[in-house]
């Protein structure tokens, strides 16, 4: 089956920026995937050529097997979309914008409706314009969620909302992919793409700078050791990265495919104890990000200017 | 911490936001006075020529609506021109600035920011209200130096300013106060426009139920002009005794508008207005579930706005109808040479939809314009993310646009139609003939709506300036002004309405009507094809 979207050498230029620069992404049918960057590294931008809203400078992209550009009105009919930034009507109530965006994109499931706008705690009687940030997302993700389709795209749809709130949300999606739908999860809330992703990609800069599930990203990088040796150590050890010897105790990283080298060498030492551990997403995240961020503060997020 | 605290860093603020808004507002008014003074001191030179053209504006109760006469000089008669217009384009200045600073810093969240800051809970609304009335005070300046240097005498050209000036004032207060009351931007700004809207009723019914004087140069007003600020204005008579007088009346209600302000602000919470929030339907009704069914919705406050105000006007000039037979002169010679000759009242039907069809035009643009405000502010994403194409979305608000100018002739000449009935007899009749004299102003109408879909498709960000100066300059290069400003001829051609045939009075043919609808197709498929062609400009 061919993936629900296909993304390769994808460019984008706002004028003499690049807010993409040959970006490749792929989400199998079924999967939940993260879409994870730092703000202005094109996540936005992305699923707005997704959406046929921005037309690409150059590569290919295909949405449900269709042109995300040239199909985009029968495309839309089988996804739904949760914008980063909800503008809506101030003069129109949460309701009428949630049965007007389902109406428009096939139509309306009451039950549905009903269901999600009890777990979401969203009184769909108030104009849009009393509603905080968060109630206008809950308005976007009960509008989007209620419709029956294939795909979801959703761009940063927990911001604004609470942690109880997060929590339903999480259900929902689990739930989405418990019946094989496919979801495009942009965020920055890491535990949140930890905890429903099958897969992520990291863009940076206009381009994938990871993709994979977590556990090939962490194979990627590398392990924390900490050891208590009976005699401290004293030389380096080859693959070892920051090693800081205090006394007894040492604590340094491993490069990834070295570690067994590595114990070898420890047991010269006399190894009392040992804690190893995983790299997190966050530490992932930030050797992404951390220590060079700045190629991509330049790019622009989405839209022309 | 005073509740003014931060005041005048708030002042600077103001003025570096509006370092271009308000000195186009005060240099455009100004040149707009001067330009017009100019040209009539050069058409009046000789008294002879002046007296009978007072004459007719002083004993022509439409005229009277829109004008004062005070006396055959060429500043009263400029006064009888402009006075209005500048009054009322200088309330909309004052209106829309106070607005800015103060409602819609609110609903943005701006003001959120600088309220954190060490601002007292006032200095937001008193920074708005100085720079307003800063801006009036440097208008008033302005628009008496033009006059000077249009070659009027000093101390008319003085009360001409101040009175200007002092509308402006005027409508600085009432917008404080729609600020407190409304809790939207759009909200303040609606009310405070009707409150205008009202005052130039008041100062025009005033004026027309007033009386004569014995010299037939002078028109002496009835009392409802002195409830409106416009009318205040008016009765400063500025080349016509200048009295300063009732302009203390305008500098009263700035201060009575910023203590009422003041004190409701005092009272309500942070973004919310004194009028509050309704809950409205939970659910959509069936009406409003398509994009012809949003964009009518969308489009539906100001429709009806612009209804009350057409019918209300369609009446006056329906009564009127029943004077025109008599009138004589220069301005029987006007409705003749606007309304195509023939008949004296089938001239007055056509030269009143002219003005009709100017107004519904306004309507049009501003309609039309709803379609870049929502790609702007991000509600069309949504909108195109779902099964709607772009061109489903173009034809919708187009249709509804179209739509509604219909309804507004309609409406117009219904209202003129009947008012005309009542004073002549045979109100069908009447209504029938009003309504042949509208409906050929509608391609031409369409011909500016489809304007400004060309310029969405195919330069977003501008388009909101160049439709409104296209209409603009439709207007002034139109029948209505465009003789009167001795406008060449080929340049005349270029608005829509110089080929809108001038029924009933001439007959209506195909030619011209087909050749505004071809206007329209191309138009319009360009800014079609443009629009479905290029990238959404969209907020990052």
């Amino acid at each position: 089956m061919a993936p629900a979207i296909a993304v390769a050498g994808l460019v984008k230029r706002f004028g003499s920026t690049t807010a993409l620069d040959h970006l490749d992404l792929t989400v199998p049918t079924g999967e939940v995937h993260g879409f994870l960057g730092p703000n202005g590294a094109g996540k936005t931008t992305t699923i707005r050529i997704l959406l046929g809203l921005l037309r690409r400078d150059g590569g290919t992209a295909a949405v449900l097997g269709g042109d995300p550009w040239r199909d985009a009105v029968a495309l839309h009919r089988r996804l739904a979309y949760v914008p980063g930034e909800v503008n809506l009507w101030p003069n129109l109530t949460g309701g009428q914008v949630i049965d007007l965006l389902c109406a428009l994109r096939g139509s309306v499931d009451r039950r549905r409706r009903a269901e999600l706008l009890e777990r979401f705690q969203l009184d769909p009687t108030k104009e849009c314009r009393a509603y905080s940030k968060g109630n206008r997302q809950k308005v976007a993700l009960v509008s989007a969620l209620a419709s029956d389709v294939e795909l979801y795209l959703l761009d940063e749809p927990t911001s604004g909302l609470d942690p109880l709130m997060e929590a339903s949300f999480q259900e929902v999606v689990r739930e989405l992919r418990a019946a094989g739908r496919t979801v495009l999860l942009s965020s920055h809330i890491l535990s949140e793409v930890e905890a429903l992703c099958d897969r992520v990609t990291i863009i940076r800069g206009g381009r994938a700078a990871e993709t994979g599930t977590f556990e090939q990203l962490r194979h990627l990088t590398r392990t924390s050791v900490v050891v208590e040796t009976a005699v401290p150590i004293g030389a380096s050890l080859p693959g070892v990265h920051d090693l800081a010897v205090h006394g007894n105790r040492a604590e340094f990283s491993v490069e990834a495919g070295r570690l067994n080298r590595v114990l070898e060498e420890l047991v010269g030492y006399g190894v009392r104890s040992l804690t190893s551990s995983p790299p997190t997403l966050e530490e992932l995240f930030m050797r992404h990000y951390g220590d060079s961020a700045a190629p991509a503060a330049d790019a622009r997020p989405a839209g022309v200017r | 911490m005073s509740a003014l605290t931060g005041t005048v860093p708030l002042v600077c603020l103001a003025l570096r936001r509006d370092r271009i808004a308000l000195p186009a507002w005060t240099l455009g008014l100004a040149v707009y006075a001067g330009t017009t003074t100019a040209l009539w001191a050069n058409q009046y030179r000789d008294a002879a020529d002046l007296v009978p053209e007072v004459t007719m504006t002083a004993s022509n109760a439409g005229i009277r609506m829109l004008g004062l006469a005070s006396g055959a000089s060429v500043g009263a008669y400029t006064m009888v021109r402009n006075l209005v217009l500048l009054a009322v384009l200088a309330a909309l200045m004052s209106i829309f600035a106070v607005v800015r600073h103060t409602r819609q810093g609110e609903e943005t969240a701006r003001a959120e920011l600088v309220g954190a800051a060490v601002v007292g809970r006032q200095s937001g609304l008193a920074a708005a209200l100085v720079v307003t009335a800063g801006a009036n005070a440097v208008l008033a300046v302005t628009l008496s130096l033009a006059m000077i240097l249009a070659g009027q005498p000093a101390a008319g050209s003085l009360t001409a300013g101040a009175a200007v000036a002092a509308v402006g004032l005027g409508f600085t207060g009432v917008a404080a106060v729609t600020s407190q009351l409304a809790s939207s931007t759009r909200g303040a700004s609606g009310l405070a426009a009707a409150v205008l809207g009202v005052a130039f009723l008041l100062s025009g019914i005033g004026n027309m139920a007033g009386r004569v004087d014995p010299s037939g140069l002078r028109v002496e007003s009835a009392w409802p002009t002195w409830l409106s600020p416009i009318g205040w204005a008016q009765q400063a008579r500025p080349f016509g005794g200048d009295d300063w007088r009732p302009l203390a009346l305008a500098v009263a209600a700035l201060l009575a508008g910023a203590a009422a302000a003041a004190l409701l602000a005092a009272r309500r919470d942070f973004g919310h207005g004194i009028l509050t929030q309704r809950r409205g339907p939970g659910r959509a009704s069936r009406a409003l579930c398509s994009p012809l069914g949003l964009a009518v919705r969308l489009q539906r406050g100001a429709l009806i706005g612009w209804s009350v105000g057409l019918v209300g006007f369609g009446a006056v000039m329906g009564g009127l109808a029943g004077q025109v037979e008599q009138t004589t002169g220069s301005a029987r010679d006007w409705y003749l040479e606007l309304g195509g000759g023939g008949q004296i009242l089938d001239a007055y039907r056509a030269s009143v939809m002219q003005m009709a069809g100017a107004a519904a035009a306004v309507y049009t643009v501003q309609a039309l314009l709803r379609m870049r405000t929502e790609e702007a502010a991000g509600q069309l994403e949504p909108i195109l993310a779902t099964g709607v194409s772009r061109a489903r979305w173009v034809a919708s608000h187009a249709l509804a646009a179209l739509l509604g100018a219909t309804a507004l002739m309609l409406l117009f000449a219904a209202s003129m139609g009947l008012a005309a009935g009542a004073a002549l007899g045979d109100p069908a009749g009447q209504v029938r003939a009003v309504i042949g004299a509208g409906l050929p102003q509608l391609p031409a109408i369409a011909a500016i709506g489809a304007g400004v879909v060309a310029a969405t498709g195919l330069a977003p960000r501008v388009a909101v300036a160049a439709s409104w100066a296209m209409l603009m300059a439709s207007v002034l290069f139109g029948p209505l002004f465009g003789p009167t400003l001795a406008i060449p001829g080929w340049v005349r051609d270029l608005s829509p309405f110089s080929h809108v045939p001038r029924a009933p009075a001439d007959p209506v043919t195909a030619g011209p009507i087909l050749a505004l609808v071809a206007v329209v197709a191309v138009l319009g498929l360009t800014g079609l094809y443009a629009i479905r062609r290029r990238d959404l400009a969209l907020p990052a």
